[in-house]
């Protein structure tokens, strides 16, 4: 019988990666993910893996290129101010097409913020917050259980498709502790990793780069990337709805603003209100036909974030004028409440049908 | 019968150098051909390219190269050492990618005893972006950022990385050379190898720094960056050993 364990958000993460094979991380102090690099700073030396303390987010996602070009799972963490600085190996990272997890437990913003959850780096996440034309899978998990889960998908993610992986998760997932199935991790089959820099022993010598300077040279190997994107934008869309078929009202939300969220749907729905929840769970690749085919005239949408209104853009391209998209936000590190929520969900039913609560 | 004296090392491909006429880069990278190939360690050696002029290193070097972003081969080639312990890792860096904007990454990798080789070439300017000031360019140094010469009072001094390096604990060899002539260059010859020998032992960090002529960046005839190395650079930048924790064990 599989037992349940008692974790918090952070540790699970830290935990996950070392079942996953996860053996270097680098990382540099910052709330709300500081367990990450604590936990790791005891757990490598337990596995035989490696966890370096890095003078700097740039460094420490450096450090983290190189032990991927050199063929090990690599994972780095950060919050919201370190993740920017992280942009430019991200883009490094995808156009030198290495494998790796970088987690961002993110906190508000802009500038040094505050360290309460935020949502608000979802745009640098999702539309590529370094230079150039690429796209790293985003995951947003809402439970701790899903910390656990996409931290391993993410590894094997990351293999199977050479690209960065990124967990967006925010202060109030990383710190909350609950309990979860901490499933085994069984490797599935991957390709060989014969692209890494081992030294040329028997073999011809490995380049890994990311300039191309010959004519064209470039925009073939961004046709590439930009294959590899339209694949897992087929094959690795994750979402999940709750009360959908009938819903008249829609809430569309990721990550901790989606757990607050359902737990209002769950309380109107209880009440008889048709309201439901969409859950993306990848944000790139974004549920867009998931999106699409739930859309009608007669059904109305409403985006809830930790933010100014980032997802909504990309819920209103998905649902493309087909219903009305509206949103509710908080900003700064202020967390929504299912009460909020439910006031937002009741003043807009509230129009069509005459619910007392 | 014919007695081969002089031949292309098997760690150099065969791709003509596409420097200037004149340029440091090139001896340097034959120099560091020859210690791999002497060594015999071509099959487990990792090279680092810089963003620079020798940023094609990797078109050079016959052996696994990777090229990173500006300043940070020194957090790679942590990343990549401390996975490979048993590889031999070196990072080739110019004095914009070492000095300026990668300045925090070497300090730390020297100072946690990253056991690399380091090679550092000091051109006293940024020789791939047209030949703006460096950190390294010398005061009155004309620069296309420095019209009228590098002033201290506007742009501060030279930076001198063998003497700041040379403090750090975690450092174990230190030195600067120069390739500017035949004895010159034979020391750098034995500075590599000091610097890979000390790798391969496990000995730590190693930074060899080495005064490099860039006659375009100058503005000099080849012939003359010679002489400029000798006559002017090497009086702020003195050649010599500034480090050598196992000097006695030796
Ligand atoms: C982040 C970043 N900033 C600036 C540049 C532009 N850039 C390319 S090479 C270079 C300076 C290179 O000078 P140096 O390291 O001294 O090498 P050299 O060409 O002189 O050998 C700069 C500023 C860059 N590629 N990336
Ligand atoms: S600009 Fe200077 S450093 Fe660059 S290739 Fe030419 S001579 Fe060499
Ligand atoms: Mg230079």
């Amino acid at each position: 019988m599989k037992t349940r364990i008692l974790m918090k958000g952070n540790e699970a993460i830290a935990e996950a990666a070392v079942r996953a094979g996860c053996r270097f991380y680098a990382g540099y102090p910052i709330t709300p993910q500081n367990e990450i690099p604590e936990y790791l700073s005891w757990r490598m030396l337990e596995v035989g893996g490696v966890f370096i303390q890095a003078e700097s987010e740039l460094a420490a996602i450096n450090m983290v290129y190189g032990a991927s070009a050199a063929g090990i799972r690599a994972m780095t963490s950060s919050s919201s101010p370190g993740i920017s600085l992280k942009q430019e190996a991200i883009s490094f990272l995808a156009g030198a097409e290495l494998p790796c997890v970088i987690v961002n437990m993110q906190r508000g913003g802009p500038g040094l913020g505050n360290i309460s959850a935020s949502q608000a780096d979802y745009f640098q996440a999702v539309k590529g917050g370094g230079h150039g034309d690429y796209k790293i899978i985003v995951y947003a998990p809402y439970s701790v259980q899903e910390l656990w889960d996409l931290t391993i998908l993410a590894f094997d993610k990351a293999d199977e498709y050479r690209t960065p992986v990124m967990i967006l998760g925010d202060a109030i997932i990383g710190q909350m502790m609950e309990p979860f199935y901490p499933t085994d991790y069984k490797k599935p089959e991957l390709p060989d990793k014969d692209w890494i820099i081992d030294g040329c022993e028997g073999r011809l010598p490995h380049v890994i780069k990311t300039l191309y300077m010959g004519d064209g040279e470039l925009e073939m190997m961004n046709n590439k990337l930009q294959k590899k994107y339209k694949n897992i934008k087929n094959k690795e869309v994750i979402s999940e709805g709750h009360f959908i078929d009938d819903a008249e009202l829609i809430v569309v939300a990721f990550g901790i603003a989606a757990r607050i969220a359902l737990s209002s749907v769950i309380k109107l729905r209880r009440k008889g209100i048709k309201v439901g929840l969409f859950r993306p769970v990848t944000l790139f690749p974004f549920p867009e036909n998931e999106l699409f085919l739930i859309s009608d005239e007669n059904k109305r949408f409403l985006v809830v974030e930790m933010n100014a209104g980032q997802m909504l853009e990309d819920v209103k391209l998905a649902i493309n004028g087909r219903s009305e998209v509206l949103f509710y936000g908080r900003t700064g590190g202020m967390v929504v409440s299912p009460e909020e929520i439910d006031k937002k969900i009741l003043s807009l039913i509230d129009l069509k049908c005459n619910v007392k609560m | 019968m014919k007695k081969i004296v002089f031949k292309r090392p098997e760690s150099l491909k065969k791709e003509p150098f596409r420097y200037c006429p004149g340029c440091g880069h090139s001896l340097i990278h034959r120099l560091i051909a020859e210690c791999i190939d002497s060594f015999g360690i071509r099959g487990k050696t990792i090279g680092i390219a810089p963003v620079g002029c020798a940023v094609f290193a990797y078109d050079y070097f016959n052996i696994d190269m990777i090229e990173c972003a500006h300043g940070r081969p020194p957090a790679v080639a942590t990343g990549i050492k401390r996975t490979r312990p048993d590889k031999i890792v070196f990072s080739y860096q110019g004095d914009g990618d070492l000095a300026a904007i990668g300045t925090a990454e070497i300090i730390h990798a020297a100072n946690r005893g990253e056991n690399i080789s380091v090679f550092f070439i000091n051109n006293a300017n940024y020789g791939m972006t047209g030949g703006q000031m460096a950190p390294t360019t010398l005061l009155e140094q004309y620069t296309s950022t420095t019209r009228s010469g590098r002033k201290p009072e506007i742009h501060g001094y030279p930076l001198r990385i063998a003497e700041l390096l040379s403090t750090i604990e975690g450092t174990s060899f230190v030195i600067r050379t120069a390739v500017n002539s035949h004895k010159n260059l034979m020391n750098t010859k034995r500075a590599i190898e000091k610097a890979f020998r000390y790798q391969i032992e496990d000995r730590g960090f190693s930074l060899v720094e080495i005064l490099s002529q860039c006659p375009v960046g100058w503005k000099m005839s080849p012939e003359d960056s010679l002489k400029w190395v000798d006559e002017t650079m090497s009086k702020i930048f003195p050649l010599g050993v500034y480090k050598d924790k196992f000097k006695e064990a030796d």
